[in-house]
């Protein structure tokens, strides 16, 4: 019997090894995005864990709408890695010191 | 064992492992494809706890289009990778370390009695529900205004990707239109004031001739 803690634990498994991935990649822009998406993919498995679990629909809209959001969000950002490889020609985040901040 | 349970188990262990080649893959076209591994599965554990329509829009929309246009971006860039992947195995322990101590922390809260959540019951739906129907049903009601915003951003989110890599050529001969409605009467015809003419002294001797 699968119950509501199994699929927590699952997300919460799975928001680690990504957050891992972000401290691991910090220099490779395309693997942080990737990692971005799996943190929201953990996030998503709690929604539709909850929504099935309390009987409530609600949860499994909000997931739709993470879904648009994170689409877009994608596509912004890989938009920007293309324009920033055009002009430095390299995806290294240590690259990107051009404001000195 | 029930044969749901098996299902949860497999689906699981794969999506972890998949995870795990993502963050780990040397190469960043293997990553993605192992991204994509791992969304498969996570539809296949949506699919068990009974929301088909998200299970398959995300094999749709993420497999799909998403992680199409993150492979695309992949192969077109030239990336180094001994360069990107300096320091990753120096920086391997401490993440390992955090990385499970927030995964065995959040384990233990959350499989503990603390908020009743092993007590729950999973739904029990009958077998003419429609899961569809019934996520139609509040996104055209209650969530009438989310959604149409929802689309506002797509929209937005496509001229923005659109704008930014958009690159105009030099000899390039396009007319602006607003460039042109907004054009002035003096931008068109420019008036030159100049000096008049001065009376210059001619030599006196072709006026002696000519008289």
């Amino acid at each position: 019997m699968i119950s509501l803690s199994h699929y927590l634990i699952l997300a919460a498994i799975l928001f680690s090894i990504s957050v891992v991935g972000i401290f691991l990649n910090r220099k490779n822009l395309i693997v942080l995005l990737m990692a971005i998406e799996l943190m929201l993919l953990a996030v998503n498995i709690n929604f539709v864990a909850f929504s099935h679990y309390l009987n409530d629909l609600s949860g499994q809209l909000f997931v739709f709408f993470i879904l648009v959001v994170a689409a877009a969000e994608s596509g912004i950002g890989l938009a920007i890695l293309v324009v920033l490889f055009r002009n430095l020609s390299s995806i290294d985040v240590e690259d990107l010191d051009s404001l000195k901040g | 064992m029930e044969f749901k349970t098996i299902l949860f188990y497999i689906f699981s262990a794969v999506t972890v492992l998949a995870a795990l080649r993502v963050i780990t893959a040397r190469n960043p076209v293997h990553a993605a494809l192992f991204l994509v591994l791992a969304f498969f599965n996570v539809a296949g554990l949506w699919m068990l706890l009974q929301a088909e329509f998200l299970a398959l829009a995300l094999i749709m929309v993420y497999v799909g289009a998403v992680m199409v246009l993150f492979l695309f971006v992949v192969m077109m860039l030239d990336i180094n990778i001994e360069r990107v992947r300096q320091g990753f195995w120096k920086n391997l322990p401490l993440g390992a370390l955090v990385g499970g101590l927030m995964a065995v922390e959040m384990s233990m809260v959350l499989s503990g009695r603390y908020f009743g959540l092993a007590n729950l019951p999973p739904q029990n739906l009958p077998a003419n529900y429609s899961n569809t129907k019934e996520l139609a049903r509040l996104l055209y009601t209650d969530y009438a205004y989310p959604f149409e915003i929802a689309s506002v951003i797509l929209l937005v989110a496509i001229i923005a990707a659109v704008m930014l890599t958009l690159r105009t050529r030099k000899d390039n001969k396009a007319m602006h239109a607003s460039d042109q409605i907004a054009v002035k009467s003096k931008d068109r015809m420019r008036l030159v004031k100049m000096a008049p003419e001065v009376e210059v002294s001619v030599p006196t001797a072709k006026e002696g001739e000519q008289a």
